[in-house]
């Protein structure tokens, strides 16, 4: 039943409108489109990468195809079935199978429960009539397939450095064996020396469980040595979308390119000729009609502010939502 | 007040056995141990390292922004030349005397602008303020310098902002107004404490580029601190790495990042990951372990218990001196001789 | 096998932070002596009528207005002769017994209530809310006095009619925690295992909203002790021969100038309650603040 090819996760043209102003019975107010038509599928084993500045709508996609908000349109499907609009009964059993790991490894473990009670949290809610003594021994099973000891359940959250809440979060997040795990910046508060552990060990458990993961990250350094393939948002849009490799080596959207240019790279020797973008991310509340990215793209043209461009294929897998195709654009290296 | 025996001709700034205590109900934090430093006019000395390595402190203690005494101790000289070239100890300094070289000889911008932008006053009010106390001018010409400084850091449309209030702002041009305020007296000292760490990607390289062009033009002296290579890479002259409130290895940024002695820094720039196509997926290599808990530090070098070349007998007992490989070149490591030839990749 | 992780955690800070918040408690002076005043007062209300020779409803005429220290009626007697000491041992029985069960259903019910209201927020929550402010504008000695004459005072009753002005200001307190706490990464977490409603506001968010509780709490039995004495002075409250430490007041109005200690004793005795428990409230209110732990 489950096929090394198969399809996890497929998401169609999902969109997430809040409406902001306007009161309890005022239908005043005006959208801010949060996620505006996004379309993308992972299949089992591979890692998406999803990058994006703040107010790009990375984290909101992870958090509506997880049904933690409710989509404003599109569909979700989950192995080929449409959880879109599954009513919460329905979606319990699903939910087992569907995991997020949070960026803030503070918040996201309850301050008062011993960390074996929170890894063992997802027993609990879904096999409630599970013995104690079996839930233990699998609490101490995951605590140290993620790094950690099984005497460590016994202590609490705060006893544990970044680095190991984190690691405390993952084991949480892969209790239940779940096909799909939403990764929202999971390396992004820790220190450079943690960070390597944790990306290591999300490849580790990949390989060992076959998980497809969305693996959400402002870092481009990390997506590129985490991702099978990479999908770049700028104001609730995806702009481009391609294999890591195709992606880096050959962008095919000005704010790829621009992207690339603003990494910082470790090595004074390394010099690409920088690219630096004028003025802000504009406001989701009144976005540019046309390519949302034009009033920042130094090759934009008259044509740019006319319709929305659609992604398109510019090559096998490729897709770019630039019309325009003579542009040489700086690769990542 | 004489000066310092061996103060450098050249430098601006000199930090001698910079130490920092903090008393707290758990015991007594060692945030700074014995920091020496100097920066000279017109240079950029990144401080890098991790969270409790002492980076951000120094800053503060450097500008005495410790928490007052009796919580916390400072000890150590903070030597900083004047106008009329002539060094004083900035720790010794009254407090009236050290607010004036707040501001007007050394100037700071913080990780967060919003926290250190009053919500309630337009940003023009607060630059102009910043302007009239330091230069003693009046209102209106303060309100001009104000909008001449906002052009100068690269805001549109810079006199129609003067009236807006910072929550109109985004990051990054929050951080550039913080820019302005603290060049709003011409500093010789800029302290940048991890400005860039909260701005996306492009904001970071705008911001960067900004500070470059600032400091061409002035010709002030920065101290940058960040945890972040990529950008120490792309702006630092000279380089301090820190390691639970010590400098473990210090030289030139070129240097640095070419022939890293100290097993900790070799370590730190193998497992950051670099923007690069394709190729094996290789594994990034991990330090094990995290920092340690700066209220019991590890007897010897502190990254003995993290540390692969670590000789039992010798790093877990004796705590290495900073000393010289090359003229310029510090490294903080009993093993630095053997281990010669450590490359960063 | 993933890459060793350091596997030491820190040396066991979740009893330093408990010890730091007994610290903290223990310096508070005030807060001492409000938790040794009560402790003395709920010993001397639970066992010393057992040791007390006197019983609190024997009337002895002999012994009419008997001054205090002058007699084997250490504190005096009453205008029956009734033996003081025991009717205020008594007494405290039945104040202390409606402030700490007052208290107890004032909490149980300003916790649903704001845990509720704070988890679901919205339209229900806004409803509660303001239901909330509503009671909260009636003056609570006027809804009380009005309550209290409709129904029969006893014990029972008045204990009722208490809780029942007291739990809004718990009901607030909880509400913000939980509204705060719901945003919380962890809340999160519980919902995307599928956890009930249920499960996530009393198993993940209300454990995390016990140090408000328990300083309302405290500081709700003062306010309820207070009430009591209140309402029972003004006659609506306990009922003679039933002693209460505000019924004494009001019977020792007439004697106020021949037996002033008639007045003296019981007043006394409510303002210790009170104010200790008001210092206790301060005191846990310093001690489990959580901004003052750095973890």
């Amino acid at each position: 039943m489950s096929t090394p090819d198969e399809t996890i996760i497929e998401v169609a043209d999902l969109r997430k409108w809040f409406r902001i102003g306007g009161g309890m019975f005022s239908r005043s107010g005006v959208d801010v489109k949060a996620v505006d038509g996004v379309s993308f599928s992972v299949r089992r084993g591979e890692i998406l990468g999803l990058v994006g500045e703040s107010g790009s709508g990375k984290t909101t996609v992870g958090r509506t195809l997880l049904r933690l908000t409710e989509p404003t349109d599109g569909t979700i499907r989950f192995r080929g079935q449409d959880i879109t609009h599954l009513p919460k009964r329905a979606m319990r059993p699903i939910r087992r199978k569907l995991q997020l790991v949070f960026q803030d490894p503070f918040a996201s473990l309850n301050p008062r429960m011993t960390v074996g009670r929170i890894v063992a949290a997802p027993l609990i809610v879904h096999e409630p009539r599970m013995g104690q003594a079996e839930r233990a021994e699998r609490v101490a099973e995951m605590l140290q397939m993620v790094g950690l000891l099984p005497g460590h359940a016994g202590r609490f959250p705060h006893e544990f450095s970044g680095g190991q809440r984190q690691r405390i979060g993952i084991a949480r997040a892969l209790m239940l064996r779940p096909d799909f795990l939403v990764a929202d910046e999971p390396v992004s508060a820790l220190d450079v020396s943690i960070q390597a552990q944790i990306v290591n060990l999300l490849l580790d458990l990949r390989a060992r469980f076959s998980l497809a993961m969305l693996f959400i990250s402002h870092d481009l350094a990390v997506v590129g040595h985490l991702c099978d393939k990479v999908a770049v948002m700028y104001l609730g849009r995806m702009v481009e979308s391609a294999p890591t490799i195709e992606l880096f080596a050959n962008p095919r959207h000005p704010y790829t390119e621009a992207l690339f240019s603003a990494v910082p790279d470790p090595d004074p020797e390394v010099r690409r000729s920088r690219i630096i973008l004028s003025g802000d991310i504009p406001s989701p509340i009144n976005p540019p009609s046309g390519c949302v990215f034009r009033t920042r793209c130094r090759y934009a043209l008259p044509a740019c502010a006319g319709d929305v461009p659609p992604l398109r294929n510019v090559a096998p897998n490729h897709q770019s939502a630039c019309i325009r195709d003579d542009l040489a654009l700086q690769p990542a290296m | 007040m004489t000066p310092p025996p061996r103060m450098d001709p050249d430098a601006l700034l000199q930090v001698e056995d910079l130490s920092v205590r903090f008393r707290s109900d758990t015991g007594v934090v060692s945030a700074l141990n014995g920091v020496t430093l100097a920066v000279r006019p017109g240079e950029t000395v990144a401080l890098v390292g991790e969270s409790g390595s002492g980076k951000s402190v120094t800053s503060l203690a450097i500008m005495r922004l410790t928490p007052s005494p009796p919580g916390c101790e400072v000890g150590g000289r903070v030597w900083l030349r004047g106008t009329d070239g002539r060094p004083v100890d900035l720790l010794a300094l009254p407090g009236e005397a050290m607010r004036k070289v707040r501001g007007d000889r050394i100037a700071m911008i913080f990780q967060e602008p919003m926290t250190s932008l009053n919500p309630v006053l337009t940003i023009g009010e607060q630059i102009a303020e910043a302007i009239a106390v330091h230069r003693g001018t009046s209102r209106a010409s303060a309100w001009n310098a104000a909008g001449e400084l906002l052009e100068l850091v690269g805001i549109p449309e810079p006199r129609a902002r003067l009236a807006t209030y910072p929550h109109h702002l985004s990051g990054g041009m929050r951080q550039r107004v913080m820019i302005a305020i603290a060049l709003s007296c011409d500093p010789a000292l800029l302290i940048a404490d991890e400005p860039t760490t909260a701005l996306d990607v492009t904001v970071q390289a705008q911001i960067l580029d900004l500070l470059r062009r600032l400091q061409k033009r002035t010709g002030m002296a920065v101290i940058f601190i960040t945890h972040n290579l990529g950008v120490v890479a792309e702006i630092a002259d000279r380089v301090m790495v820190m390691y639970a409130g010590r400098i473990v290895e210090e030289a030139a940024m070129r240097t640095l990042f070419q022939a890293p002695r100290m097993p900790y820094t070799v370590k730190l720039m193998r497992s950051v990951p670099r923007l690069q196509i394709g190729g094996e997926r290789v594994a990034l290599e991990a330090i094990p372990g995290s920092v340690p808990d700066p209220t019991n530090l590890p007897p010897g070098c502190a990254f003995a218990p993290r540390c692969s070349h670590a000789m039992e007998g010798t790093c877990d007992v004796v705590g290495p001196d900073l000393e010289e490989v090359q003229p310029g070149h510090f490294v903080r490591c009993v093993r630095w001789r053997e281990l010669a030839g450590g490359t960063a990749r | 096998m993933a890459v060793a992780a350091d596997i030491t955690p820190r040396e066991s800070p979740k009893r330093r932070a408990r010890n730091r918040a007994l610290a903290r408690f223990v310096r508070h002076r005030l807060a001492l002596f409000g938790l040794g005043a009560i402790i003395v007062l709920v010993l001397l209300c639970a066992v010393g009528p057992y040791l007390w020779p006197y019983n609190d409803l024997r009337i002895d005429i002999s012994h009419r207005f008997a001054v205090p220290f002058m007699s084997a009626h250490i504190l005096g007697a009453d205008a029956l002769g009734r033996d003081l000491f025991a009717r205020l041992m008594i007494a405290g029985r039945v104040s202390l017994t409606v402030g700490f069960a007052a208290m107890a259903i004032s909490t149980v019910i300003g916790t649903l209530v704001g845990t509720v209201a704070g988890y679901f927020g919205g339209a229900v929550g806004s409803m509660l809310m303001r239901f909330v402010d509503a009671v909260l504008c009636f003056p609570s000695i006027f809804l009380l006095l009005a309550l209290a004459a409709f129904v029969q005072p006893n014990l029972f009753t008045i204990t009722l009619v208490i809780a029942a002005t007291a739990w809004m200001e718990v009901a607030r307190v909880v509400e913000a925690q939980i509204r705060s706490l719901r945003e919380r990464d962890f809340a999160l977490a519980a919902r995307v295992l599928g956890a009930s409603d249920a499960h996530i506001m009393f198993r993940e968010l209300l454990p995390n909203a016990i140090a408000p509780i328990v300083v309302a709490s405290t500081l709700n039995v003062a306010r309820a002790i207070l009430l009591e004495a209140y309402v029972s002075f003004l006659g609506y409250g306990i009922q003679p021969p039933t002693p209460s430490w505000g019924n004494m007041l009001n019977n020792a109005q007439e004697y106020l100038a021949t037996a002033p200690w008639l007045a003296l004793l019981p007043g006394l005795f409510i303002i210790l309650a009170v104010t200790g428990f008001n210092f206790v409230g301060d005191g846990l209110r310093d001690a489990l603040d959580p901004r003052l732990d750095i973890t």
